[in-house]
């Protein structure tokens, strides 16, 4: 019959059971099902028997996209969406940059441009730019040449791949994530083939860091595991650690051998600037030791929908980098072959020119701006309309996103009321606000509090 | 004996008993007690003297206690740390002063020194280290090895190298039979002007670059099923096709097996012998079973049909059975009208169910409809089936990565369900697909001159390809006097041609005539041009004589 691949005679036994149940029942309408039940026509009838998909259930909607998809739905002309973290200008509407527009008109006349295949790896020039990016253009790591960077799906097809490379090439599998965390993370990592382990991050009382849960339970994680860190920007809760913080981190997973994976989905948009929210990653780097790294595209440079990220993977030797280069490729080559190169070359084009590399510092500056002051408005009017207890975390808390604190029953209650839409962690996107919806969004939560005293 | 050095080791506090000054190497003691391992002075037989007397392994110090030690203050690795370290000295003195020098919390190896640290991350002078403070062994010691230590090279991409030795050539007549994306006569890659159109058309719209839904663009998703089997298709009026953009043919694939791996747990995909290399990659990696049915026969140089059929007939009801729909990757060999139906009839009865994977849709034969015959007949037939769809070729959109999988169902309900499992295969693979590649197709098929100009050019390249078939027949039977049947050339079909060429004839093709192809004997016509074709011909004639 041919050649089969070894998966097939190592599948487990209760599978190869259920197969010669199958193969050894009496005449073919009497088959037995994996569970013993009998059932009257073989699993896979096709059309006359009924589906074979019949035991695929439906899958619910996506918690956070699902937002999106309610909000959609909605009539009313009041519906404000704080859900999908993408950034809306003072007008709501979606913001293309004008640098990236410019960067593809340069591209669109470029007569010498072609659609072949990239790389399995990617862009070149993309690779090398984002790891300075991130890292430094200083970088020892890169002047050394121990940096693996691949270009990747944005921040998820990047997170992907890595976990995939240490599922099957590092001897620890556990890997320990912050509560909370996006919604995305635990399915990818446990889909990749990882465990997933928590640590404390977000207190609720304070609505700020549980500084002293994360190192204690960082410091009972077994030696070797590995540690996601949000870069900066922490999405959901938006609360980061200080610089003090994250070096007391440093030394701690460094003295355990724990393996940092950061997720870098916010680098320039959280604080403005691009060195300063890079800082925790550096202090990293900077002492010699390895980690990976997941970076996004989609908010900074407003690519969202093109998919442009890159996964680096500092190593402690050039060598070592060149292996796992070479891994990275086995793991892509069977999921997508190669990415996709139309956001990645935008990218490129604009940090390789010194003038378009400043107006989109520019740009992005403007956007955290935006961010900020609408912190400080909702603060503003929470404070105005004397909102029961302490709002300063909206100030205090960074990024895109505010852990708003308020609960599920708020929350619903909220979208039903109000039709405000978000996620029911009670996080909202402060980029989905404007000076207009501001108010309405502060009556909102007024009510929401008030009515559950 | 070995595990009183260990305990010794631990308990006491004999940091007395120990100098290390100068370079470790030279100077190590242990105290009287432990006169083998006392050692002043130059030596030259390190190892020797290293040596446990009552162990025959090089390996010292590892007895039980001390190796669970060491491997729970991941010192090292207990799986591997037996006859490791034996021999490395910089190692034992280390190893030596983590158990003697309990304040020491660092061990940090550059090179050939060893520096220590204690827990105020203060260097420690090595010949004072006899702080009094007695730590748990809670120290952590790092030697500046990699975690990724284990990690071995993998090897090359078959096809790349071929690529990459062809650029290495500097001879005037090398030709690149290898590639896997279209030429044109002038060997040059090739933008289609319908696409330039479209994206310059994208770039005045000023469309924006939000997030697609999960299962991507809608207008795409709609356009790529009404191509595959046909607007008025009723199983598309009925609502019976789940579609969901994926990443060109390879993404929709992985997809469709992960989708596989979860719901059929215990069936298997068959694959055609050969078939693309990367259908076993993404089986493999998906966790999916694979076996393969015959399919290639060398003596014809063309289908092995009985063979075929016998191998899908053997395999176990439900299995999976992965179909290329036209243009078969890597021989160029579809079966005949007669032949689909038959295999139809055998995919029927096993109640298996049919995997197509349609890469060359329209650029095969140079029509859509004609190209998609195979998968239209299937679905006709009722079959519940998965389509991978890739534009990597057709629109020659290669590097914008776009595709779907589709899933033919035998109710619109059931389709409702595949696709939102679909999505959650998705999720947390990429999260949602990359727009600009699909809004190019939804343009292109959703403008009627557009359209007409889309496949006006796929007639163009199919008919290149066609072209270069014929003159390279025509040549090879002017040229070969033997009388050998060369009429596969024409029979098989799209891009790629199984020469029939063997191992040492393609090298004979690469080293001689500084032809590069895969070894498999396959040969890229999109690479040929109709200039060098009479070149090509005398090559094959060549190696397919004279080297055995």
């Amino acid at each position: 019959m041919g050649i089969e691949n070894a998966r097939d005679q190592s599948s487990s036994p209760g599978r190869r059971l259920a197969t010669l149940a199958r193969h050894l029942s009496v005449g073919d309408t009497s088959l037995i099902s994996s569970r013993g039940e009998a059932i009257d026509t073989a699993p896979t009838a096709g059309f006359h028997g009924g589906s074979v998909f019949a035991n695929v259930a439906q899958a619910p909607e996506d918690p956070i996209l699902g937002v999106t998809v309610a909000y959609n739905k909605d009539p009313s002309p009041m519906k404000v969406n704080l859900g999908v973290g993408a950034y809306r200008t003072e007008e709501g509407k979606p913001l293309v940059l004008n640098v990236v527009k410019k960067a593809e008109k340069m591209l669109l006349n470029n007569p010498s441009r072609v659609k072949e295949y990239l790389p399995i790896t990617g862009l070149a020039d993309f690779n090398k730019l984002s790891a300075k990016l991130i890292f430094g253009a200083d970088s020892r790591a890169i002047q050394e040449n121990r940096v693996a960077t691949v270009q990747c799906l944005s921040g998820t097809g990047s997170l992907r791949v890595g976990a995939e490379f240490l599922a099957r090439h590092y001897n620890e599998r556990a890997i320990f994530i912050p509560q909370p965390t996006w919604g995305n993370h635990p399915k990818v990592f446990t889909l990749a083939g990882l465990s997933v382990k928590t640590y404390r991050y977000y207190d609720p009382k304070t609505r700020g860091l549980n500084f002293q849960g994360l190192l204690e339970d960082l410091n009972m994680a077994p030696s070797g595991a590995i540690v996601l860190l949000h870069a900066c920007a922490h999405n959901p809760t938006g609360v980061d650690p200080t610089l003090d913080q994250w070096e007391q981190i440093r030394r701690l997973m460094r003295s355990k051998s724990l393996l940092p994976f950061f997720d870098s989905a916010y680098q320039g948009f959280a604080s403005g600037n691009l060195d300063a929210d890079a800082q925790s990653v550096r202090m990293f780097v900077a002492d010699g030791g390895e980690c990976l790294m997941a970076q996004s595209y989609a908010k900074n440079m407003g690519l969202y929908g093109e998919r442009v990220g890159a996964l680096s993977i500092v190593c402690e030797s050039a060598d070592v980098a060149v292996k796992v280069e070479s891994q990275l490729k086995l793991v892509i080559r069977p999921m997508y072959s190669n990415p996709p190169i139309h956001g990645a070359s935008i990218v490129a084009t604009i940090l390789k020119d010194r003038e378009m590399y400043h107006e989109w510092t520019i740009e992005l500056k403007a956007m955290a701006n935006r961010i900020i002051s609408m912190r400080q408005q909702l603060f503003n009017a929470l404070s105005a309309r004397g909102t029961p207890g302490d709002w300063s975390h909206i100030i205090k808390q960074i990024g895109m996103f505010t852990f708003t604190g308020l609960n599920k029953e708020q929350v619903s209650f909220m979208t039903r009321e109000y039709h405000i839409y978000m996620t029911s962690d009670g996080r909202i996107s402060m980029a989905g606000l404007n000076t207009k919806t501001i108010p309405h969004l502060a009556d909102a939560i007024h009510a929401a509090v008030n009515r559950t005293k | 004996m070995a595990s009183n050095v260990a305990s010794v080791a631990i308990s006491a506090p004999s940091a007395s008993l120990v100098s290390l000054r100068g370079n470790p190497k030279q100077r190590i003691g242990f105290g009287k007690k432990h006169a083998d391992l006392v050692f002043k002075g130059k030596r030259r037989d390190w190892r020797r003297y290293y040596r446990w007397k009552r162990m025959d392994s090089s390996v010292i110090f590892f007895t039980m206690q001390f190796l669970d030690l060491l491997s729970d203050i991941s010192f090292v690795d207990k799986a591997k740390a037996y006859n490791q370290y034996g021999d490395d000295m910089e190692m034992a003195c280390v190893v030596l002063c983590a158990c003697l020098y309990l304040s020491v919390i660092q061990c940090k190896r550059r090179g050939k020194r060893t520096t220590f640290y204690n827990k105020d991350v203060r260097k420690v002078d090595p010949s004072s280290v006899n702080e009094r403070v007695f730590t748990r062994v809670s120290m952590a010691v790092t030697v500046n090895s990699s975690h990724f230590e284990g990690v071995t090279m993998a090897p090359p991409d078959p096809i790349l190298g071929v690529s990459e030795a062809f650029k290495a050539d500097t001879s005037d007549l090398k030709l690149n039979l290898g590639v896997g994306a279209y030429r044109t006569e002038e060997l040059q890659p090739y933008v289609l002007n319908v696409v330039k159109k479209v994206e310059k058309l994208m770039l005045e719209r000023g469309e924006n670059k939000e997030y697609l839904p999960i299962e991507g663009l809608a207008a795409f998703n709609k356009a790529t099923a009404d191509l595959l089997l046909g607007a008025d298709n009723p199983v598309i009026k009925e609502g019976r096709v789940a579609t969901v953009q994926g990443l060109s043919g390879t993404g929709s694939l992985r997809v469709a097996a992960a989708f596989i791996q979860r719901y059929f747990p215990d069936s298997k995909v068959l694959i055609s012998s050969p078939t693309w290399g990367n259908h076993r990659n993404i089986f493999n990696d998906a966790s999916v079973p694979w076996s393969e049915y015959r399919y290639y026969d060398p003596r014809t140089v063309g289908l092995d049909f009985d063979g075929m059929v016998t191998d899908i007939k053997a395999a176990p009801d439900g299995s999976f059975v992965l179909l290329h729909g036209c243009a078969h990757n890597p021989t160029g060999i579809d079966p005949t009208p007669e032949q689909w139906e038959k295999i139809a009839d055998v995919i029927q009865e096993k109640n298996h169910i049919p995997f197509f994977d349609v890469a060359y849709q329209g650029f095969a034969s140079g029509s859509l409809d004609e190209d998609a015959f195979s998968v239209r007949l299937f679905v006709k037939r009722g079959m519940e089936l998965f389509v991978a769809q890739s534009y990597s070729k057709n629109l020659g959109l290669y590097a914008e990565r776009i595709g779907a999988t589709n899933v033919v169902c035998s109710s619109s309900e059931a389709a409702v369900r595949a696709k939102s499992q679909l999505k959650r295969l998705a999720r947390p693979m990429y999260s949602n697909p990359p727009v600009h590649g699909a809004r190019i197709v939804a343009n292109v098929v959703g403008d009627p001159n557009l359209f007409s100009e889309w496949k006006e050019e796929m007639e163009i390249m199919a008919g290149r390809i066609k072209n270069v078939r014929q003159r390279l027949y025509e040549n090879l039977i002017q040229k070969d006097k033997t009388g050998k049947d060369w009429s596969f050339i024409l029979k098989q079909i799209g891009m790629f041609s199984y020469t029939g060429l063997n191992k040492a004839q393609s090298d004979n093709m690469t080293n001689k005539w500084h032809v590069y192809m895969t070894k498999d004997g396959r040969i890229s016509l999109a690479g040929l041009s109709v200039a060098k074709c009479e070149y090509l011909a005398d090559a094959i004639i060549d190696s397919f004589h004279n080297v055995s």
